[in-house]
């Protein structure tokens, strides 16, 4: 009995004391808080993780009949409509360009990814302190004034929303490298040959051979780009929090998903209960978000 | 003349290239800038490239100011980092080997279990995270900011993807001396997978340092905040110190710009690797 559940040279044993501590602690810190928070997601918990009030199904429709919560999915697809696109463009510009360079192509190469190792906080206190303060001396005002344009309150202006500006360019400073880094490995894998017929059948380099050998060999790197800055932008937290809340708090525009979820969850309500139906629904959506992207572009692969 | 064209071609490249590194480093130059500026330096009306002399002295200033604990905040995220760091090491590449390595029944269905992780990312789990922590009575301590990230799927899905394509002839060399699979893994396979753990290693490190959400929800105490949650609170408080502020930001990311720069071959690697892996 004990040798079969051993296994054949204890490998059974072998096999869990490997991967068994690293299971268990996954299950307890992911598994488990998701279950629970499926469970409190049906109960009215207020500021109390063992509620006793079952609600059924309320928690998820005031969440679904919230305003503030449909914004927030709103200002996540308005937030991706900006980011997605310029990092892709940025990051495949990038990676042309410093692929092609024979002069400090290393130096080229690092200074484009040294914001990887940059923190959104650093980031966003040197876009809110610095570039884009509101004030005469921060430094896109400055040099507007040179021209002599009025200053701008960045951060703070809705009509028109001037904040998207500072938003998404602190995220395209800090994440364009690391894309350039996969389009450079996407390229460097791509044949030498492909170029060399093509060159024989006549294209000219630059946007011909761009148009039909570069981009499509690029095809799946640029999937694994797109998916990863959608799901990422679907996540964007840290920049919104520190470049837009104040002493005041958080202005009530320009809240994505987790900032909203932040504030029900954690804020002066604590209240868990509907935080953990907003989790859930998040959870979903990026579930069936990433199957239906698998699929269409899966499919658009057979088809290829 | 086609010449011509490819060689101008070129050197708008390369100009280009410069303008955009220039604009890249920008960033960086402002936290040093205004660093070792003056108060008064900083908001003056005319602005000046470099600062009319170096402040120095701001350094002591920044470690002796009782509001702003920066000592502190460093000590925590140099531990957060390197017990995150470590700890996702062994617990990562063990899993990774054992999936990749010891013929198991079931080791599929644990590899599915571990890979369904990923479909949930960990910010959305913040909540429920957050939930099961606090009622351990975890928050605002080391334990509740390390041990909860310290099981990182991506990690071990890395470490199984390199464990498959290992050399077997190494480990059937080690197995005919005798050893079994733990000492097999220790003395054959980790001396000899160092660039794997430099890469994880250093991307884990990066990621520890740099975190945000996790530590702002569990480190609530003054006593329990990292230095990325200090240069916030200090960033969207209404009062702020300029030159202090961002002379803690530059501070802040010296480690991680060493690590950078000594490591980033393996952290190209490693970003190469995500990247084909998904």
């Amino acid at each position: 009995m004990i040798r079969s559940l051993l296994g054949p040279q204890n490998r059974n044993l072998w096999f869990w004391v490997f991967v068994g501590p690293f299971a268990v602690g996954l299950a307890l810190f992911t598994y488990v808080p998701l279950l629970w928070s499926v469970w409190l997601s049906f109960f009215d918990a207020h500021n109390t993780v063992t509620p006793t009030t079952f609600v059924g199904l309320d928690n998820y429709v005031s969440m679904l009949g919230d305003d503030a919560f449909l914004s927030s999915l709103g200002t996540f697809l308005l937030f991706s409509a900006f980011i997605v696109p310029a990092t892709y463009a940025l990051s495949l510009g990038l990676a042309l360009m410093v692929n092609r360079v024979r002069i400090a192509q290393a130096f080229f190469r690092s200074v484009f990814f040294l914001p990887t190792a940059c923190s959104y906080v650093v980031a966003s206190l040197v876009w809110k302190l610095s570039i884009f303060n509101g004030v005469r001396f921060g430094l896109v005002n400055t040099v507007l004034g040179w021209f002599g344009a009025d200053q701008t309150a960045w951060l703070s202006t809705t009509d028109p929303p001037w904040y998207w500006l500072v938003i998404v360019t602190v995220r395209l400073w800090l994440q364009a490298g690391f894309y350039m880094i996969l389009f450079l490995a996407g390229l460097q894998r791509i044949s030498p040959r492909l170029y060399e017929a093509a060159a024989v059948d006549g294209a000219k380099p630059g946007w011909q051979t761009f148009r039909h050998i570069t981009f499509p060999q690029l095809r799946a790197t640029s999937v694994a780009v797109v998916l990863l800055l959608v799901i990422n932008a679907f996540q964007a937290f840290d920049e919104f929090y520190n470049l837009l809340s104040d002493a005041r708090g958080y202005p009530p525009y320009a809240r994505p998903p987790l900032v909203y979820l932040y504030y029900i969850a954690l804020g002066s309500e604590q209240n868990l209960g509907l935080g953990s139906a907003g989790a859930v629904i998040l959870a979903l959506i990026i579930a069936v978000a990433t199957i239906v992207q698998a699929r269409w572009f899966g499919l658009g692969r057979k088809e290829d | 003349m086609e010449n011509a064209l490819v060689r101008a071609g070129r050197a708008l490249r390369l100009v280009l290239l410069i303008a955009l590194a220039l604009l890249f480093l920008i960033p960086f130059y402002l936290l040093v800038r205004n660093g070792l500026a003056t108060e008064a330096d900083i908001t003056a009306p005319d602005w000046t490239f470099f600062p009319r002399a170096l402040q120095w002295g701001n350094i002591a200033e920044l470690f002796a100011d009782p509001n702003l604990p920066m000592a502190r905040a460093l000590l925590n995220s140099t531990v957060i980092a390197v017990a995150t760091t470590l700890g996702t090491l062994l617990l990562a590449s063990l899993a990774g080997y054992g999936l990749a390595r010891i013929p198991y029944r079931h080791a599929n269905a644990v590899f599915y279990a571990i890979l369904g992780t990923l479909m949930v990312p960990a910010a959305v789990t913040f909540v429920p995270s957050f939930v099961l922590v606090s009622s351990l009575g975890w928050i605002s301590t080391l334990r509740g900011l390390i041990i909860p990230t310290l099981f990182s799927a991506f990690a071990c899905f890395i470490f199984r993807q390199y464990f498959l394509g290992f050399p077997r002839e190494l480990e059937d060399a080690a197995r005919v001396d005798g050893l079994g699979y733990w000492r097999t893994y220790w003395r054959v396979v980790v001396p000899n997978s160092r660039p794997v753990f430099a890469a994880v290693g250093t991307i884990v490190f990066i990621g520890a340092w740099n975190a945000f959400l996790w530590p702002l929800v569990i480190g609530q105490d003054r006593e329990a905040w990292t230095v990325q949650v200090a240069l916030s609170t200090f960033t969207t408080a209404q009062n702020v110190n300029l030159h202090e502020l961002f002379l803690a930001a530059a501070v802040s990311i010296l480690p991680l710009i060493l690590v950078f720069f000594l490591l980033q071959r393996y952290i190209v690697a490693g970003v190469e690797r995500t990247g084909i892996d998904d």
